[in-house]
């Protein structure tokens, strides 16, 4: 009994010493990681970037610290219904900028997650026509948001399998060369859109039942071809390695990079249409430094971040102010020809011109659990 | 004398020692496991709207999951891929685990250990990534495969890539589990049983697996457990065709943010958790009664 008393007695003055040490590690763990980002985020020299990913790395945003003595702390997520759940989780000014593809401002907007914008801030009258007054970013006549680069959707191939001119059709997609061999980006929102689009729905979103109703019947005899349903990295290896050789929904943001290491994989709009993806930038409500906020929109929209944005190591995207565009022709020729920029060709803005291109958008005529639905439906057929 | 000691009244009081050190188990426990058990099932009778999750007493969600048939199929499919996991892993690892108890030097047994422990020094994500290089279409299988006119077969986006992916999760320590357990048992039963004339294999099934089967049982429960709650194996080598649960909640939480629906499918898979382990254990530690 003695014995174990003094065990006690012992064990007790070891644990504590070990509690104090143990704490003492435990605070300087917490202190490296999470918390520390919480204190630096309340200083004056951050600003919070809510943003998909790469938007935030040196190569983009570097120049921007460097002039204002200022540290970008961006958060990634992956799909605007990721951005909403994020911003709607946290506390209001958690986020100074906002990243948002263009369908989700009306939601930004209605839930207050977002203020307005002064249009005399920013160099609209730079920018491409088509992109000064764009559906989604003016509502009721007020700024809420300002394009900062976009892309186009439709068919992604593999060109050793699948010609440009067999892609000029979503049919392909059913052909037996590709049966299991079509890869499905897993979001249902532009992988469903361009189904659409091949059932000849000019506002592939803005659809009634009867017409959704012929979608899901279009996209359940797509089955028997389906290699499997990817996020963003199984797809880089779905195509590289040669277990898809074409998706519908996704785009250059893709295959110019796949291409650059040298796989044969290119982007081709079908005559049925693609779909254009936007990002966008706006103020978060009760960020507490909006006047740096909306400095870091001016330069991420001027000539000189407008360039960095689109030749990101993350994704490439096409940008929407011409100045950006005359400089890139001068000082980055070879990024203009990728990402078909160059005034002297057929570039982005003709594709847009056509007609070919429908905005992606939410779901107008169901909602966004009826469309999921069907895409879950999809999964487990 | 222990018996006694147990029972005696005095033994009956609080033993400080025991609580002392029992306390932080119970504490963890209530923190990290009950606590978040208790939010989960108050969470599914939350609504979300607007990509927001506002608390309520709202069935919905239930008749919402539960009136959708491939909600239904997924989770069998999950339990038989899960099942079918943990047998398979089962069944391959015995010879290894055997071989290892039985059949090896001191020394191979421990080089044998350290190759088995390996595996875990690289994250699980990079060994599943690895693994579709292997069985991709153009993968180094299919190149094997190729140099002598056979091929391609389809492994990745496929049930056999799901199972590759269980195999590589679960296979070390489920070895290490039965190693254990194998090492354990009484040799001289063994020898008993070659003494009376009891063949190799015979003796293996008649003998060893039953002195292991606690080991055994607990090692295939494991896998099961690995197995069924596991996301990357099905989405990144079974290409998410079909879905198993994890995937279902990822899904329910990426359209619409709806928390409170991928809680009413993680209460399923935690309530068929609990049910198969106890199952098991059940099974592992139970005594035959003898006839008589």
């Amino acid at each position: 009994m003695t014995k174990k008393k003094g065990e006690t007695k012992h064990t007790w003055r070891f644990t504590r010493r070990r509690f104090l040490k143990g704490s003492a590690a435990a605070a300087a763990v917490i202190a490296a990681s999470g918390v520390t980002r919480r204190v630096a985020w309340s200083e004056e020299n951050t600003l919070s970037y809510l943003c998909w990913p790469g938007h935030g790395a040196e190569e983009v945003v570097g120049p921007f610290e460097q002039a204002n003595g200022v540290k970008i702390i961006s958060k990634e997520y992956v799909g605007g219904e990721a951005m909403m759940a994020l911003i709607n989780q946290s506390d209001s000014g958690t986020y100074d900028v906002v990243l948002s593809d263009r369908e989700y401002i009306t939601m930004l907007r209605a839930g207050g997650l977002i203020d307005e914008m002064d249009p005399n801030d920013y160099p609209f009258d730079d920018f491409w026509p088509e992109f000064q007054k764009m559906p989604g970013h003016w509502l009721d006549g007020k700024l809420f948001s300002v394009v900062l680069d976009f892309g186009y959707l439709g068919i992604v191939h593999n060109t050793d399998v699948i010609s440009e001119k067999e892609a000029s059709s979503y049919k392909i997609l059913w052909d037996p060369k590709l049966t299991g061999k079509v890869g499905q980006f897993d979001w249902y929102l532009p992988s469903m859109g361009c189904l659409s689009q091949y059932n000849g729905n000019k506002s592939p979103f803005d659809i009634d039942d009867a017409a959704f109703s012929k979608l899901r019947d279009t996209v359940f005899s797509l089955k028997p071809q389906v290699a499997g349903y990817h996020g963003i990295p199984d797809i880089f290896n779905a195509l590289k390695n040669g277990d898809a050789f074409a998706y519908q929904g996704i785009g250059d943001w893709i295959t110019i990079l796949l291409a650059a290491d040298g796989y044969p994989v290119t982007t081709t709009i079908p005559d049925e249409g693609g779909i254009q993806w936007t990002e966008s930038l706006s103020l978060s409500t009760g960020g507490k430094k909006q006047a740096m906020a909306k400095k870091f929109i001016q330069y991420l929209t001027s000539p000189e971040g407008q360039i960095r944005v689109a030749l990101k190591s993350s994704y490439m995207g096409s940008i929407p102010n011409k100045k950006g565009w005359t400089l890139m022709n001068e000082t980055k020729p070879e990024g203009a020809t990728i990402l078909r920029h160059r005034f002297d060709q057929r570039n982005v803005m003709d594709e847009y011109a056509d007609g070919k291109i429908a905005l992606r958008q939410l779901p107008a005529q169901q909602s966004i659990d009826d469309w999921s639905e069907v895409w879950n439906e999809y999964k487990n057929i | 004398m222990a018996h006694n000691a147990l029972t005696h009244p005095a033994a009956r009081k609080v033993d400080g020692y025991a609580l002392f050190w029992g306390l932080p188990l119970v504490l963890w426990q209530v923190m990290f496991f009950v606590a978040p058990l208790v939010f989960l099932v108050v969470m599914t009778f939350w609504t979300v709207k607007n990509f927001r999750l506002a608390p309520d007493f709202d069935t919905v969600n239930w008749v919402n999951m539960f009136s959708k048939s491939y909600v239904i199929d997924t989770y069998f499919r999950t339990l038989g891929y899960g099942a079918l996991g943990a047998v398979v892993c089962s069944v391959l690892a015995f010879p290894a685990s055997y071989a290892l108890a039985f059949k090896a030097s001191p020394i191979v047994q421990r080089i044998g250990l350290f190759v088995i422990i390996t595996p875990f020094f690289t994250s699980y994500l990079v060994r599943i990534y690895s693994w579709q290089a292997v069985i991709s279409d153009s993968g180094l299988l299919n190149g094997l495969f190729g140099l002598v006119g056979l091929g391609p077969f389809d492994m990745l986006s496929t049930l056999f890539g799901t199972m590759i992916g269980y195999l590589t999760l679960t296979m070390p320590l489920v070895i290490l589990l039965q190693f254990f357990s194998l090492t354990g048992v009484d040799r001289n039963l063994i020898e008993a049983a070659h003494n009376l004339g009891c063949g190799r294999l015979r003796t293996v099934f008649l003998v060893i697996v039953p002195s292991a089967k606690t080991g055994i049982i607990l090692a295939c429960t494991f896998a099961f457990i690995l197995c069924f709650g596991d996301l990357v194996s099905p989405a990144s080598l079974g290409g998410s065709k079909p879905p198993t649960l994890s995937i279902l909640i990822v899904d329910t939480v990426k359209q619409g943010n709806n928390w409170p629906r991928a809680a009413v499918v993680a209460l399923m898979m935690v309530l068929t958790l609990i049910v198969v382990a106890f199952t098991a254990i059940f099974f592992a530690y139970r005594v035959k009664k003898e006839k008589t």
